[in-house]
């Protein structure tokens, strides 16, 4: 398991690096996901242990947003003054933001 | 001084304060999320959230002394989004297969879910830093932070944003996906990852795993789409 998160660990920091060298405008993270996806086409796939591990972090991603979102106390202010905006953006975007994606998807792969 | 007294004063200077708080409320959300047969509106990321800042609002505890503890927890979306790689590369044949449909309904689901977003606000008079805050709410939380500052918007009112739209999309989901006859799990992946990024494919992930594998491969391709897209067409909405 420590030899897992190991190795994501260094994917994340090798992703961070070639991000900032190249001032990609993706994040670290991101660029780590794509290059252990490649590193999986080319050497194999994933051991049980990084099965594992993985699986176990992704159980419990909602609580690692936890964190940032108590930070919604810091912006109550514009929050309160644009809050009807704020609602009718967020929630009607969201709705067609869905129902665009899902839609293409479901026509073009067929 | 009392020795209880002292034991919280000892407390309150170190990180595990923030740590233990977030770990618990995070349990106490689980717990409320089951015995409320998992009504979306009561996830467990929600709850935990509320919970936290009434906590700390209640204690007049600033955010930054609570982050100091969460801080460990926060480091770990890095890792977590890097093992995204793994149920992608499980569901690499199938992504392949449907590479054709996947790029345009990722182009399509980014570029409405940020126009509009930034649109309506823009039409209902919010002010210039939250319509640009707006922008990159659909895209996981490190990407849309470094957008906002790019663009003009506010990171940490971004941070806020993508965790609200994340949940609303799990809220909604189910409800478009009926109204629009959405049946193919693929499809419903893609655009939970699309328009709910992390949280709403958490969610999908625990329901269907193909499903889930999409949502992360929305995450990534949505993640690159909008920190391209998103700065022209926020000068394009707000000029």
């Amino acid at each position: 398991m420590l030899a897992a998160l190991t190795q994501l660990v260094c994917f994340q920091c090798l992703g961070e690096v070639i991000s900032r060298a190249l001032a990609l405008p993706v994040p670290g993270p991101v660029v780590g996901l794509v290059l252990l996806l490649g590193w999986f086409v080319i050497r194999g796939e994933p051991s049980a242990p990084m099965r594992d591990t993985a699986g176990s972090l992704l159980r419990t991603l909602g609580l690692l947003f936890v964190p940032a979102g108590v930070g919604v106390m810091t912006q109550l202010d514009a929050l309160r003054a644009d809050w009807l905006p704020i609602a009718v953006a967020v929630l009607v975007s969201t709705a067609l933001g869905l129902a665009v994606t899902a839609v293409v998807m479901q026509r073009l792969d067929r | 001084m009392t020795p209880l007294f002292q034991v919280w004063v000892y407390l309150e200077t170190t990180p595990l304060l923030g740590l233990v708080s977030t770990l618990i409320a995070w349990q106490v959300g689980l717990a409320v999320s089951r015995a409320a047969k998992d009504v979306p509106a009561a996830n467990p990321v929600l709850v935990a959230i509320v919970a936290l800042v009434a906590l700390l609002v209640l204690t007049g505890t600033p955010y930054s002394a609570y982050f100091q503890g969460a801080q460990y927890v926060h480091f770990l979306l890095g890792p977590a989004t890097v093992a995204l790689a793994v149920p992608m590369y499980a569901a690499l044949p199938r992504i392949r297969r449907s590479l054709r449909a996947v790029g345009p309904a990722v182009l399509a689901g980014a570029v409405t879910a940020a126009g509009s977003a930034m649109l309506i606000a823009q039409w209902l008079g919010a002010s210039r830093t939250v319509v640009l805050s707006l922008g990159p709410k659909s895209v996981t939380t490190p990407i849309a932070m470094g957008v906002a500052e790019q663009i003009g918007g506010n990171p940490s009112l971004a941070a806020v944003l993508v965790l609200v739209t994340g949940n609303v999309a799990i809220l909604l989901g189910p409800l478009v996906w009926r109204l629009v006859r959405i049946t193919d799990w693929r499809a419903r992946g893609l655009s939970a990852g699309v328009a709910g990024h992390g949280l709403a494919t958490a969610r999908i992930l625990m329901v269907h795993e193909e499903a889930g594998a999409f949502g992360g491969l929305a995450i990534g391709l949505n993640g690159i789409a909008t920190a391209l897209l998103v700065p022209p067409l926020a000068r394009w909405i707000v000029g």
